[in-house]
């Protein structure tokens, strides 16, 4: 069974977005940019999978700018066998990049698709789901285990109460939470087996997807910051504090 | 312009969420509600309660027992010819359908939705809520995932809409349920809460969570939340989780304790009215956002609280 990973070239999680002085959008110049944290999980899923002889092969996939090569070079460097960058300068919106997948999906022909759950750039959550929707194929969103068991894939789920377990039928698309593996360090010989490491390039128009945005981004705008508080000298005055506030 | 509203609930009870969604669709017009379940007819019976919701859909159907997606999205979009917009707080099982639906559609879907600016036009968060962005869609029909914390909630009684029954669900044979593990708590659910008491993993195991945590919560009737690194580390279950990912909270007092503050935790309750931090650190992050601090042992200090209040 071949596995299919999409990546996502995102800010690092501990860089901090600045908003454009002019209110147009997000200035990522000279800030860290990384692979996004659930697709790292995603891509460890699919490795994993592969090392259980579960998997034959490990296809990363990131639709993104020339430089989403490097978070491929990741990708590799954990251990997925090749990659496709699908290269757009514009910014993709989730229905464009699940119509990209889609395309490709049909060309690679993958029993199962891992996805993060979400990009914590746009923080959407929607693009696995959306595949699923597309392909007509079963989603298991927010999975904390995937466990293949013949034609169907066994995923464990974390909802708003807890955790539920699905039964889905293969191929599948399954979404990446946070707790679905603790994902490795590529080591220094993996990551310099990754350069030669085939990766191909396309474009949406060569998949015939249409990426013009649905959504226009009329501004952004910082939140309001909340005011300086206090600090109270001991438990006393938290007391007191808590009291006023009639919540004790 | 009329709104189909997904109704979140358990076959059951009509849970809190769905009634900022109700607001939401209110400020675009007419609102139509939908309960999609399984012997639900309770559902449908609360939400012809609420106020604004002019007509109830309900869906009474095996294939919609288990709320899968493979089953409910082409039905909602099957729906969809005669809406406008479909609005669906943002829960875990909204999540999950909103944006097949918005495939089935064809429309980019708006997660979070903060705020209704326009009839096509909405803020939401993006960077873990560390910037808002106000978009316009260009799409023929709206898909709304909508954030229960910034709208208020509609009257759950006082509505009189009539209950129509809607059919034509079918089981798409891809999934099926196999379990679940929902915790039962006598405590107030997270998202809801007045108050709600975290820890963090300053709280060094599951025993210190328990022990440290429980009583104050107790203590205050209050909600039980948990960082990521708590909730990794394992000292509480995945649903306690606050933050970016997690679930996102707005009581009117959050006691965060042992908690340092980062960016993807202060993305879930940093709209809570009032913010109390209990840290040992007095340079943790949490104290930027904190209206008040409390710099102590959270061993020593969370019991002397518990004990004096």
């Amino acid at each position: 069974m071949k596995i299919l990973v999409s990546v996502k070239r995102v800010i690092d999680y501990n860089a901090r977005p600045r908003v454009k002085p002019d209110g147009t959008g997000v200035d990522l110049s000279n800030v860290k940019m990384s692979l996004n944290p659930f697709d790292e999980i995603a891509i460890e899923e699919g490795v994993r999978l592969k090392e259980k002889g579960v998997a034959s092969e490990v296809v990363a996939v990131s639709v993104g700018p020339a430089k989403a090569v490097d978070t491929l070079r990741t990708a590799l460097a954990m251990g997925a066998d090749r990659a496709i960058l699908v290269q757009s300068d514009e910014a993709v919106e989730p229905l464009a990049v699940a119509k990209i997948l889609k395309a490709l999906a049909v060309e690679e022909q993958p029993g199962l698709i891992i996805l993060g759950k979400q990009a914590i750039d746009d923080d959407c959550n929607q693009t696995g789901q959306m595949l699923a929707a597309l392909m007509k194929r079963p989603q298991g969103t927010f999975a904390s285990s995937v466990m293949i068991e013949g034609d169907a894939a066994l995923v464990t789920r974390e909802v708003d109460g807890g955790l539920e377990t699905l039964r889905l039928a293969l191929p599948a698309i399954v979404t990446a939470d946070l707790r679905l593996n603790e994902p490795r360090y590529a080591s220094l010989p993996n990551i310099m087996k990754a350069k030669s490491k085939p990766l191909g390039t396309k474009t949406p128009a060569d998949l015939g997807v249409d990426i013009t945005p649905r959504l226009m981004t009329l501004k952004v705008a910082e939140p309001p910051v909340r005011g300086a508080g206090i600090k109270v000298a001991d438990v006393d005055a938290l007391v007191v504090k808590l009291k006023e506030m009639g919540v004790a | 312009m009329t709104s189909l509203v997904w109704v979140e609930h358990d076959n059951v009870h009509v849970k809190e969420a769905t009634l900022a969604a109700v607001t939401a669709a209110t400020l675009l017009g007419e609102v139509v509600a939908l309960v999609a379940g399984h012997e639900c007819v309770e559902v449908a019976k609360a939400a012809a309660r609420i106020a604004g919701v002019s007509r109830v859909l309900l869906a009474d159907d095996v294939a919609h027992a288990h709320g899968l997606a493979e089953n409910i999205a082409p039905f909602i979009a099957g729906l969809m010819s005669d809406y406008d917009a479909f609005v669906a707080p943002a829960t875990s099982a909204s999540k999950n359908i909103a944006p097949c639906v918005a495939a089935l559609l064809d429309v980019m879907q708006v997660s979070d939705v903060l705020s209704v600016e326009g009839p096509k036009t909405f803020t939401r968060p993006i960077y873990a809520g560390n910037v808002i962005a106000t978009v316009e869609s260009r799409d023929a029909k709206l898909v709304l995932t909508v954030r229960a914390t910034s709208f208020a909630k509609a009257e759950s009684t006082g509505g009189e809409a009539v209950i129509e029954t809607v059919t034509g669900a079918t089981d798409a044979g891809l999934s099926s349920f196999v379990s679940a593990q929902i915790a039962a708590s006598e405590r107030p659910e997270l998202t809801s809460a007045k108050v709600v008491v975290s820890g963090g993993r300053a709280l060094k195991d599951a025993a210190g969570f328990a022990g440290v945590i429980m009583p104050l919560a107790d203590r205050l009737k209050a909600g039980v939340g948990a960082s990521r690194a708590a909730v990794d580390a394992g000292y509480v279950p995945n649903d306690y989780q606050v933050g970016q990912t997690g679930k996102i909270v707005a009581p009117d007092v959050y006691i965060a304790v042992g908690i340092s503050g980062a960016i993807q935790h202060l993305a879930g309750m940093k709209d809570s009215k009032t913010i109390i931090a209990i840290n040992k650190d007095e340079d943790a992050p949490i104290f930027q956002v904190a209206d008040i601090g409390l710099v102590a042992d959270l061993f020593d200090a969370v019991p002397e609280l518990t004990a004096k209040l």
